[in-house]
């Protein structure tokens, strides 16, 4: 069996190597924290989520009055009570 | 036991020589520029956006560093003092630093706009761009105003820190800008004067080869002194105030009395005294712009106007 020597040249692949490691780690620690601080600095998050959602439409700046009571659907028992029927 | 090597193989690339690619000096400069015009700016940033923001521009700056070494690969061989540089020394291919210049240009262009804003990252990308292609592509080797242009793209990082909170220009990033523009010539034209580097040998056009000493020292001292005024208007502006004025007189005082000295001088008598005062000009410059953004941080902290 050879003896196993390790070469100058492994070395420096070695250094490279864990050089990788360590920026790449350092990276996946900045996205992860940017992410934190952009989520809790409560910026506009909400996407388009490809159907309308009444929470990502503008703000009416003029909304219809509420209604004083409420009213029944039609064809229901309460409707048809309202009606005298 | 007797160590057999058949042939010298390529030599490999440590971890080190592709940190060398991103000229690392030349970052720290970059980084302490960016992260003033950033942190004196009148919106306040986050401290963690504020310092992912540096380091993409750092990285954008390293980026276009390796760029750099990729292209004049063949002017830094011939110079003794760039000889020892990753790419002319065979550890790294020229193909490994355009890819290495390529990938963290995109990276970095792309991290800082979604760490700041879009404005401040197209900023980025131009500043690479103007350093790679319009300096060491195109004019770097075709005028002896070079070291002009170059110092465009020097002049940015300010600039970019600053858009990166307010999200575009204003006078204050401006003057920065033109602090360091105006500054970068007469600081390498006086290291010219000293250093004596073989730029001639490498074809590359250098103000002291094609127009002779005299003229770079009349250049010298008329850069100091277009200098001089942008310096105290930047501190009218509202990031200046009493500090900042007061440093950037003495400092202004001083760079312009050197630049007379190194005026009235000739060859012979800088030869004589081994360019002493060249020397000494040299190594005010570096404090010339160091303090003048060290003041613009203090007086922020303390208040300005």
């Amino acid at each position: 069996m050879l003896p196993q020597v390790e070469h100058e040249l492994h070395k420096r692949r070695r250094s490279r190597n864990i050089g990788l490691l360590v920026v790449l780690l350092a990276f996946v620690a900045l996205v992860f924290g940017l992410s934190v601080v952009k989520i809790t600095q409560g910026d506009m998050m909400q996407g388009y989520d490809h159907r309308p959602r009444a929470s990502m439409l503008p703000q009416d700046p003029d909304p219809p009055a509420a209604n004083a009571a409420p009213v029944a659907a039609p064809g229901t028992p309460a409707a048809n009570q309202e009606a005298g029927e | 036991m007797a160590d057999i090597n058949a042939y010298e193989g390529p030599a490999e690339a440590g971890f080190g020589d592709y940190v060398a690619l991103l000229k690392p000096r030349v970052m720290s400069l970059v980084v302490f520029t960016a992260f003033v015009g950033l942190w004196i700016a009148p919106q306040p940033v986050n401290p963690f956006v504020a310092f992912c923001a540096v380091l993409f521009i750092a990285l954008g700056g390293g980026a276009s560093g390796a760029l750099n070494m990729w292209y004049d690969a063949d002017i830094d061989a011939v110079m003794r003092r760039t000889a020892g540089r990753p790419v002319p020394s065979g550890r790294v291919t020229s193909g490994e630093a355009l890819a290495v210049g390529i990938a963290l240009s995109g990276l970095s262009v792309m991290m800082l706009g979604l760490a700041a804003n879009w404005f401040a990252a197209g900023f980025l990308a131009f500043t690479i761009f103007f350093y790679a292609v319009v300096y060491t592509i195109w004019l770097k080797r075709s005028t002896p105003q070079n070291i002009v242009i170059g110092g465009a793209a020097g002049a940015f990082p300010p600039m970019i820190g600053w858009a990166c909170a307010t999200g575009g220009i204003g006078i204050e990033s401006l003057l920065m800008f033109a602090l360091i523009f105006f500054w970068t010539p007469p600081h390498f034209w006086a290291l010219a004067l000293f250093m004596k580097d073989d730029y001639s040998k490498a074809g590359v056009p250098m103000l002291t080869v094609t127009h002779g000493r005299r003229v770079t020292r009349c250049h010298i001292f008329a850069y100091t002194l277009v200098l001089a005024p942008f310096a105290i208007w930047l501190g009218f502006t509202s990031v200046g105030g009493p500090l900042y004025l007061a440093v950037s007189a003495v400092l202004n005082v001083l760079f312009i009395a050197g630049g007379w000295q190194i005026l009235r001088r000739d060859e012979d008598q800088a030869q004589a005294d081994g360019y002493r005062v060249e020397k000494r000009y040299f190594r005010l410059s570096l404090y010339y712009t160091f303090l003048h953004f060290l003041a613009l941080l203090v007086q922020h902290w303390i208040g300005g106007w």
